[in-house]
């Protein structure tokens, strides 16, 4: 096993982070950086709860390695909040009752900040679509889905949610 | 109801920020100083013999602490479970299905655990075994269970773990009755896994002259218990923190690998922690499959005559909770309707798969997907509209529907018409789709304890003791709404604390959908007991007889004067402060005689409409018009009951529509994680979903509540299957309705002729 030496900005801060060659973006956050809202169930890219914005894109980080990271600009479901507290999105999914055991919830958040930076105004099915790679075991998505209509609705209050994540300075 | 009212509407959730912002943290999230990591070995067969284990190349990988097998383990093996103590902490010898754990790497890194546990090579020889009822049932089976754990037992020299019998009337002398008409079938249920998208976790870790113990379990304090007692520690001794489960959905209630991680911890002198891997949550828990056999007679108006249903379900190799749901499941198996005579006969039947356990309905959905799939068959074959044949049967409130049991709690006709009317039942059905609709009725929890202890501290502010376990439902929620309104305060000034055994008094379990009826009732009583604290002291302070003091949600009234209760809280407790402690205690106990060892605190009630569309050529199936109505008795929280309705209609499409467990020959899963089982995604939804209550306030809960969250999964699958048939005739009784399942039936009934180059309509 080899570690080696990345480089991230995580929510804005610059990390310097040694890892396992063979570990995840996923690893690197929780276990090196102590990130733990980004979470882990299926580790094949099929559930999305692991879901993060890696470069203004968002990325299952359970299928990137933290190698391929290295350099690039990360928004995690810590990064989210405005400097109220919490972003339109995470206000949203309070609002309609989005959250429900929890689990999956920074994922969903990720995947509906990612969708609005790109569809400022999505309809339901791109909503659908949109989400279809973050699995919700309450099976809550008629409220996620009414939440992420609900915060494109909302005035972005400046806080970063209309506009994808900037790259490193 | 005072102004400030909480209860009924729908505050922000408790925990809801947590939730949203990632700071909610699950058992995995935990970090312990110097924790080692536990990664399990099993064997890629079902059944085998254990003949040698070599961990020597596993302790050669730098890091690897040590490896625990049965060997290391008292003598003889310590074994648990809810209903049987059958369960061993590792496979003592056998293994009894795919998956089981027959040993356990501890190291200081997880890399080092992975690596040591593919390297511990286990000699086994494969055993035959059985994954089928059929097989299970066949005179030459080998036994899954040791004859040696049930003493006495006339059926341990069977695979079949327990009959039930339940029934009522004389059922042979019924169906002697000239002119009735007899429908028959026999409707099949798979196997499917819970799939919480949290997998179970575990930490241990010595703590003093006792253990810890944090695990994403729905019941605490029984996991206290079977600690202690493999432990042979007092339970003042087992502390078990309960952080909220990531979803539960019944496959958390019980204890699985929480021995193990304590013999590790205790062996290491160190915190141990286990994260299962999906893959491993689908060889942990699932539900038990089923083959019922329902036989009804009708007389020619449509009334129900009798029933005969016989189920068999196949569980797992170990007991775990199973039998109780088999138990349970089946004893409601006449269904929420008037039936002279009913006789069930239900078999847990063991099995070497993955030991099945409790997920959301606990045994009903399978019976109800039977039971209601023959009601609409049995419409058709008596000519007489489904709603109609449902209405004229179902039991109004106060019918002793199942003789010797709490009788109908609720007007159930109002919630079938109120879902009949949303779905627009006497309009004409669009061209093109069918219409279905089905009910389900699941009954509450038999027997129950719960306390909880409230502190109305001295600036007015409230800490709610209540170990329900917030797996989704919204429980600490619910509490702090309660609290909110009896004690007149803020419900931001409300905290809850759950999920620790040392500090939260004793809750008998989370399930049953029973936490709002038993823990509410502890919280709303704890409260109460308060209100008579403070009424005492509005009377010294104001020199009045108690008499002359109301105390009532949230204010004291003495004569025209209205205080607050902060207020006098504030006075009465004076310089030195402190707090006013309230204790609530809600009780239902065990009646002995009854076949369930109780009757029902409540009955959940649903009914589900659905509109389909089947395409011919593919078999899938579409909805564009889904209903769901529940009867809630009074809905303390209504966004937090539409999101339980709703998920649990949705979870309820996932059985209905795509999933099961596929198993080989060699009794091995063969989807296993989330590639190869599919549950619902946001693409699967219905394309309109529409819910509804209907709230009399005749439930026994506070405020007039019921318990709900798992009713409007029930009767899914046979609306769907309803619609299914409405639409194209095929009547399907085994379930998923998957798109080859459906294609093929279309062609059987002749809804669809020809080969698959001809399909089409």
């Amino acid at each position: 096993m080899t570690a080696i030496r990345i480089e991230l900005t995580v929510n804005g801060r610059p990390r310097s982070v040694p890892v396992e060659a063979h570990h995840t973006l996923l690893e690197a956050l929780r276990d090196d950086l102590g990130l733990t809202g980004t979470k882990e169930c299926c580790l094949v890219g099929e559930c999305g709860a692991c879901t993060v914005i890696v470069d203004g894109v968002s990325v299952d980080s359970c299928l990137m390695l933290a190698a391929e990271a290295d350099g690039a600009a990360i928004t995690t479901v810590e990064g989210l909040a405005g400097t109220d507290g919490v972003d339109r999105v995470q206000r949203a999914f309070l609002a309609t009752g989005a959250a429900q055991c929890g689990f999956c919830i920074p994922g969903q958040l990720m995947s509906a900040r990612a969708l609005l930076a790109i569809t400022a105004h999505p309809t339901k099915a791109e909503v659908e679509e949109g989400l279809a790679g973050n699995l919700c075991r309450c099976a809550g998505y008629e409220q996620i889905i009414e939440a992420v209509l609900l915060a494109a609705d909302e005035p972005d209050a400046g806080d970063g949610t209309s506009e994808p994540a900037e790259p490193a300075p | 109801m005072t102004t400030d009212d909480h209860v009924g509407g729908s505050p922000a959730r408790v925990g809801g920020i947590d939730r949203v912002t990632g700071r909610q943290a699950y058992v995995a999230d935990l970090r312990l100083d110097d924790a080692l990591f536990v990664k399990l070995v099993s064997l890629d067969v079902a059944r085998a013999r254990i003949v040698a284990i070599d961990s020597s190349a596993a302790l050669a990988v730098p890091g690897v602490r040590f490896v625990t097998t049965a060997a290391d383990l008292p003598d003889p093996m310590p074994r648990f479970g809810p209903q049987f103590r059958d369960r061993p902490v590792l496979a003592a010898g056998e293994t009894h299905f795919h998956g089981e754990a027959v040993a356990a790497v501890a190291a200081d890194t997880l890399d080092a655990a992975e690596e040591g546990a593919r390297l511990v090579r286990v000699e086994y020889e494969e055993l035959a075994a059985v994954f089928t009822v059929a097989g299970a049932l066949d005179l030459a089976a080998p036994l899954v269970q040791d004859p040696a754990l049930r003493p006495g037992d006339p059926l341990a020299n069977s695979n079949v773990l327990r009959e039930h019998r339940y029934g009522w009337g004389d059922v042979d002398a019924a169906a002697a009755e000239p002119g009735l008409v007899v429908v028959e079938g026999t409707y099949s249920f798979p196997m499917v896994t819970q799939f919480a998208i949290e997998p179970h976790a575990y930490i241990a870790a010595p703590d003093g002259d006792g253990i810890a113990i944090w695990s994403s379990i729905q019941h605490p304090n029984w996991l206290q218990k079977v600690i202690a007692s493999l432990l042979h520690l007092p339970l003042a001794k087992v502390r078990v923190f309960a952080p909220d489960p990531g979803g539960g959905f019944g496959g958390k209630q019980h204890a699985k690998f929480e021995p193990l991680v304590a013999f590790m911890a205790l062996r290491a002198g160190r915190p141990v922690r286990l994260v299962l891997t999906l893959e491993e949550t689908f060889q942990a828990v699932r539900r038990g499959a089923s083959e019922v056999r329902v036989r009804t007679g009708f007389r020619p108006d449509g009334r129900l005559a009798w029933r005969d249903v016989e189920a068999n379900y196949l569980i797992g190799a170990y007991a775990d909770i199973a039998d109780r749901t088999v138990g349970k499941g089946s004893y409601t198996a006449g269904g929420p309707y008037r039936t002279p005579a009913v006789r069930i006969l239900a078999r847990s039947i063991l099995s070497h798969t993955t030991p099945s356990t409790a997920f959301r309905g606990f045994g009903n959905p399978q019976q109800i997907w039977a039971v209601e799939s023959n009601m609409d068959e049995a419409a058709g074959i008596l000519g007489i509209d489904p709603l109609q044949l449902r209405l004229l049967n179902v039991a109004d409130r106060g019918d002793a529907f199942i003789p010797g049991d709490t009788p109908a709690d609720g007007r159930w006709s109002e919630t079938i018409e109120k879902a009949a009317e949303m779905i627009g039942w006497n309009t004409p059905t669009p061209a093109g789709r069918g219409r279905g609709i089905a009910i389900g009725l699941k009954s509450g929890p038999t027997t129950g304890l719960s306390y909880s202890t409230v502190r109305l501290l001295s600036d007015g502010s409230v800490i709610v003791h209540a170990g329900t376990s917030d797996m989704g439902q919204g429980a600490r929620t619910i509490f702090a709404q309660i609290a909110a309104d009896e004690l007149g305060a803020p419900f931001e000034w409300i905290t809850v604390v759950s999920g620790d055994t040392a500090v939260v008094p004793y809750d008998q379990q989370t399930s049953a959908s029973r936490s709002s009826v038993f823990m509410g009732t502890a919280v709303l009583r704890a409260c109460h007991d308060i209100q008579a604290k403070v009424r005492s002291m509005a009377a010294r302070l104001e020199s009045v007889d108690e008499a002359e003091v109301v105390v009532e949600r949230g204010a004291v009234r003495i004569g025209e004067r209205t205080l607050a209760i902060r207020d006098v809280v504030k006075r009465g407790l004076g310089r030195l402060g402190g707090e006013v402690i309230g204790v609530g205690e809600m009780r239902k106990d065990a009646e002995p005689d009854h076949p369930l060892g109780g009757t029902a605190a409540f009955y959940e009630f649903n009914a589900t409409a659905v509109e389909v569309e089947v395409d011919r050529e593919t078999g899938d199936i579409s909805i564009p018009r889904y209903v769901t109505v529940s009867d809630v008795g009074k809905a303390l929280n209504p966004l937090q009951v539409r999101g339980q309705d709703e998920g649990a209609a949705v979870m309820g499409l996932g059985h209905t529509l795509m999933e099961q467990m596929i198993w080989d020959d060699g009794g091995r899963i063969r989807n296993l994680g989330a590639i190869d089982y599919r549950i619902p995604t946001s693409m699967d939804l219905p394309t309109e979903m529409a819910s509804d209550i209907v709230e009399n306030a005749d439930g026994p809960g506070p405020y007039g509540s019921k318990g709900m969250s798992e009713g409007a999964l029930l009767p899914v699958a046979p609306a769907v299957a309803a619609a299914v048939t409405d639409a194209t005739g095929a009547v399907i009784r085994d379930l998923p309705l998957s798109p080859e399942r459906v294609w093929r039936a279309l062609r059987e009934s002749g809804d669809v002729a020809g080969a698959p180059g001809e399909a089409g309509s």
